[in-house]
């Protein structure tokens, strides 16, 4: 119990810092910042491996179906990300 | 000195979840600005890197044959979709990718429950959103992909069946974590599944496709949220940092669509905004006969114009005219004209979407403005154009109180010397209202594809 009372600590600190962040962000990057998050959404898939890796039959199977998931919105977003952002140009 | 051995890997593991912890931060920071943003991106994706493969030097783990099976297949799928997806289909892509992590996060809950993890109610809370994120997100891509229509669905009584569902998900919450009597473990799990996914289509089907923007930045708070819930369930800070921020991240986005439409989060949600078209042009009838303007016409007031403001919508992107939008602008701007892209928070299908399409055109990103920026000085403005767009320019947002949309802040080219309206034809907007500007002394209709109309003013120029 105060494991978690710890990480509810983490969490709240984690989102007002996020807040802060995130406010500073100009509208033209908006949807780089979506796809962005997106990608970061995909920590997931740390849980995703331990139980994809824990040798016991239905939490193998329900972890491999999370971390193909979570690995596709990973690599999915990371990689749209750069692409939209190889495109945000000043003029020379 | 085993002991001691497990004792080091487990801070090892510690150090770099908080390295990459640090990283994410880092790389939100930068992307407050488009001269870091892609070394953000960079540094963002390292963290994760990073969190990935100390999780694979983890000791629990004793066979990684299926854990490679999903992430090259996932890997693989995921490079695709990020190399081809045009950018006109970026709000699509968004949602079903808010889907996956959703349901992700979803199968790691389930999987702990299986395990009998001790952590139940933070297992409820990641099946609840994970689900409910993932079908949400699935409608959110049919309606934006217009495999289903963009329409709200409304029914009778919808009111009541979803607080009858909250209830149920509400009673099967007691039952799983505290009762365990009714249903046996993964009977409940699969309930909950159920209701979750339910709960999802009904959240997002009874909202129109204009207001879609909101809900993709909703869906991926949401998203985030489950990957911080998932956190708990597995006592992970590194999910909850990253987590947190993503729900963050998507909450503020939220708020800014919102205050953009003038509209709070519940009447977004709620209210089936566009379904019908009523009385809405009860307060403007006196609307009276379009302008129509040919090309060439159009074309000797643009080369007369000292300063062209361009107003981008979604049907620009439609249209796919933003190369074609660029030539123009870079022939205005040699003709000696000043030229700048006024965009609207919720011009296009999500935020920034404009934005984007228009960075893909290489139009440089210091010639975009917001509203704010150019509302004060409309007057001094020779020439307004407006390709595609049309809710975000109404006037009747400001003059008339009876509209749907009145009190929304609009770009007001209403005000300068001379508005062209790109326009395939004369039907309303994506939310289903009239739109008075087009009756305006001083607007002038250009019918047409917004690219072949652009592309033939860019012919003049040339010519």
């Amino acid at each position: 119990m105060e494991g978690q009372i710890l990480l509810l600590f983490i969490l709240v600190l984690a989102i007002f810092l996020g807040i802060e962040l995130i406010t500073k962000v100009p509208s033209t990057l908006h949807t780089p910042l979506m796809s962005g998050a997106n990608a970061i959404s995909g920590i997931t898939l740390v849980g995703a491996l331990l139980s994809s890796g824990s040798g016991e039959t239905i939490t193998t199977i329900l972890g491999t179906a999370a971390v193909f998931f979570a690995t596709i919105n990973v690599i999915g977003g990371y990689l749209v990300t750069n692409r939209m952002l190889g495109m945000f140009k000043k003029k020379q | 000195m085993d002991l001691l051995n497990n004792f080091d890997t487990a801070v090892l593991v510690n150090v770099a979840y908080i390295a990459a912890s640090i990283l994410f931060i880092v790389g939100l920071k930068m992307l407050g600005s488009p001269d870091t943003a892609r070394r953000g991106n960079l540094l963002s994706s390292t963290g994760m890197l990073l969190a990935v493969l100390v999780t694979l030097a983890d000791q629990s783990i004793i066979d990684f044959t299926w854990i490679l099976v999903g992430l090259i297949s996932g890997g693989v799928i995921g490079c695709l979709a990020a190399t081809r997806v045009q950018m006109t289909s970026m709000p699509e892509m968004v949602a079903i990718f808010n889907g996956f992590g959703g349901i992700a996060s979803l199968l790691v809950g389930s999987a702990e429950f299986v395990r009998e993890s001790d952590y139940l109610f933070p297992i409820f809370l990641t099946v609840l959103i994970g689900g409910l994120t993932f079908t949400g997100s699935l409608v959110a891509y049919g309606k934006l992909s217009e495999i289903l229509g963009g329409r709200p669905t409304l029914y009778k009584g919808q009111q009541i069946v979803n607080s009858i569902l909250l209830l149920l998900i509400a009673a099967t919450g007691i039952e799983m974590i505290f009762l365990q009597q009714i249903f046996t473990a993964s009977e409940t799990l699969l309930i909950l599944c159920g209701l979750a996914m339910v709960l999802g289509i009904l959240f997002v089907i009874p909202i129109g496709g204009a207001d879609m923007p909101v809900v993709i930045a909703l869906l991926n708070s949401f998203s985030g949220l489950a990957a911080c819930a998932a956190g708990f369930v597995i006592e992970n800070n590194v999910l909850i940092v990253a987590g947190a921020l993503v729900g963050a991240s998507g909450l503020i986005l939220t708020n800014i669509m919102c205050k953009a439409m003038n509209r709070s989060l519940a009447n977004v949600l709620f209210s089936g905004f566009g379904s019908v078209s009523e009385d809405t042009s009860s307060g403007s009838v006196e609307q009276g006969e379009v302008k129509p303007i040919s090309s060439s016409d159009a074309y000797l007031i643009l080369e007369a114009a000292s300063s062209v403001l361009i107003v981008p919508g979604y049907g620009m992107a439609v249209a796919q005219a933003q190369h074609a939008v660029r030539e123009l602008g870079e022939l205005l701007e040699s003709n000696g004209a000043e030229v700048k892209y006024a965009i609207h928070p919720v011009a296009g299908r999500m935020p920034g979407h404009m934005n984007v399409l228009l960075a893909e055109a290489n139009v440089s990103y210091d010639v975009l403005v917001e509203p704010d920026d150019v509302n004060p000085i409309m007057e001094t403005v020779d020439v307004c154009m407006v390709i595609g767009a049309n809710d975000v320019v109404n006037p009747d947002a400001k003059d008339n109180e009876g509209s749907p949309i009145y009190g929304m802040p609009i770009i007001e080219v209403d005000n300068s010397k001379t508005v062209f309206v790109l326009k395939r034809s004369m039907a309303s907007g994506f939310a289903g209202i009239q739109n008075p500007l087009f009756f305006k002394q001083n607007s002038r209709m250009l019918f047409g594809d917004a690219k072949e109309t652009v592309s033939e003013l860019v012919a003049e120029f040339k010519a």
